[in-house]
């Protein structure tokens, strides 16, 4: 219809004067003819190529972010670990690192399988860290493994943009690149959280994914800890008359634990004589909803890939436990960099809040578990 | 190497630079013609006024979105603060974070009553022009 109406549109011109009566019309006749002749044909090329030019912007980007995140993590090793050789090649070789998923055609037993895979993993970076880093501690090995992990991240994000760009540049299809630049933005904004998050870890500051393992630090700072598989510590703490074992990942190193174990182990330990099981995280927020806002919910808060989640859930329903969450709102690139100050502030907000429903959903002489999920980086017990 | 490669991301490339100047030079002489014309020929001005004060909006445009992209990758982090609190009288202090510092972390006795003082919070602070702000 916008085709055959400007045919008509030029075709009245041509039947009055074409070429205009003076020559600055002419020009501009003939420019807009020019102009719509090249979109109607072009138009969806020059659309690519702008495309294009905004996917490579982005790739400029990246790629600076990335080498800064590698520099970062290698000024860091040399730094803290005092190796005896350079780490770079080993550092540029531990950045190619990848982890096969198990396969789950036949679903059944998906779980364990996974769970092994990612021990063999933590296992296996591990002593990579150590190898790299001989002089570290405990706590700096955690420390670097985390900000190796951001590198990689980083590595990883870059070789895909890469890879979609050259791809539309290749092929020239407009599908191939447009599928990456409607992603781009939150791409972009997943990248500058891994750069930050990549900083906070070189120096071992605690990050927003640390409220939960802060509210459990604060909540058993003072009272004798015991560890529990694996690497989380427990503290038996009296709260309004009802004995609280609280949870946390052991700190101040980088490190999450495996809540799923702990808290199990301590339902067992307890015969399952549990009134409830309350958990703590730091949530994605939605847009409009501001940080360090606490929301309260039924379910295990936790992310990651599931296994623990899978593994609180059998333990509760095996002895029938209500489970309470408590959740800490920032969002992705709050979650990665050095904790803000709203998420801080919220802390006291949120103990009180679980005391409110140790009130509210058990009785006096209860036993409850509280569990403090998220990395302890920065963050002591 | 990673030295040369954040030049490349963080410098406005030289083409495009060129491109600008060029633009907004061609822009200017269209506005001193259309000056020069507008007594003898108010419709070639016109043109002239329309196609210079486009000229120089495209070009001061794409100069400032250049700008800003590269002040976007300079864009320092806030920097991260320590809150050292004594648990007996409540003195207080609050300096910079260095390495090794961790929240609950028992460190220097405190200056009033000589008691332990104790890491309570490490935070960055968002600056209010950073921050979201949401009409709904």
């Amino acid at each position: 219809m916008i085709v055959s109406a400007s045919v008509a549109m030029l075709q009245n011109q041509l039947a009055q004067n074409p070429l205009g009566d003076n020559p600055i019309s002419w020009i501009l006749n003939l420019l807009f003819y020019g102009v719509f002749i090249v979109f109607l044909f072009y138009g969806q090329r020059i659309q690519l190529y702008v495309m294009l030019r905004e996917v490579e912007g982005s790739l400029y980007k990246l790629r600076h972010i990335k080498d800064e995140g590698r520099k970062t993590a290698i000024e860091t090793i040399k730094e803290i670990g005092k190796p005896q050789t350079d780490p770079t090649a080993r550092i540029d070789r531990f950045l190619e690192y990848f982890t096969i998923s198990p396969q789950n055609l036949d679903p059944a037993g998906v779980v364990w399988k996974l769970e092994h895979i990612l021990d063999v993993r933590d296992v296996r970076l591990k002593d990579e860290v150590k190898m790299m880093a001989p002089s570290a501690d405990e706590t700096q090995t955690n420390n670097l493994e985390n900000t190796l992990e951001a590198a990689m991240a980083l590595n990883y994000i870059f070789k895909v943009i890469r890879h979609f760009y050259l791809l539309g540049k290749k092929t020239l299809s407009l599908y191939v690149i447009m599928q990456i630049q409607m992603l781009l933005p939150l791409i972009m904004r997943e990248a500058e959280a891994y750069a930050s998050a990549l900083k906070a870890f070189a120096f071992g500051q605690p990050i927003g994914d640390g409220a939960g393992a802060l509210v459990a630090g604060r909540l058993m700072h003072g009272y004798e800890t015991k560890k529990l598989p694996k690497d989380c510590v427990v503290a038996t703490v009296q709260i309004e008359g009802r004995t609280a074992y609280v949870i946390k990942a052991e700190g101040p190193g980088g490190n999450v634990g495996k809540p799923g174990d702990a808290i199990e182990a301590v339902i067992k330990q307890n015969k399952g004589k549990i009134a409830s099981v309350i958990m703590i995280d730091a949530a994605g927020k939605l847009e409009g909803e501001e940080v360090g806002e606490i929301a309260e919910g039924i379910g295990a808060a936790i992310g990651g890939p599931g296994v623990d989640q899978f593994k609180i859930e059998e333990s509760i329903l095996k002895y029938h436990i209500p489970i309470n969450a408590l959740v800490i709102k920032e969002d992705i690139g709050d979650a990665v960099s050095p904790m803000r100050k709203e998420i801080i502030d919220s802390i006291d907000k949120a103990i009180e809040r679980v005391k409110q429903v140790i009130l509210e959903r058990t009785k006096e002489g209860d036993k409850v578990v509280i569990a403090g999920i998220g990395n302890t980086i920065g963050i002591g017990q | 190497m990673a030295q040369g490669t954040a030049n490349s991301a963080t410098r406005i490339s030289s083409f495009v630079l060129l491109i600008i100047f060029i633009t907004l030079a061609l822009s200017m002489t269209a506005l001193i013609l259309a000056f020069n014309a507008f007594s003898s020929d108010p419709l070639i001005s016109g043109w002239l006024i329309l196609l210079g004060f486009v000229g120089v909006g495209i070009s001061m445009y794409v100069l400032l979105q250049a700008r800003r992209r590269v002040r976007h990758l300079n864009k320092a982090i806030a920097p991260v603060t320590t809150t050292i609190e004594c648990k007996k009288c409540g003195f207080k202090t609050v300096r910079e974070f260095q390495r090794g510092d961790y929240i609950l972390k028992e460190v220097e006795p405190c200056q009033k009553c000589n008691e332990k003082m104790m890491i309570t919070a490490i935070y960055r602070e968002v600056k209010e022009g950073d921050k979201d702000h949401y009409r709904f």
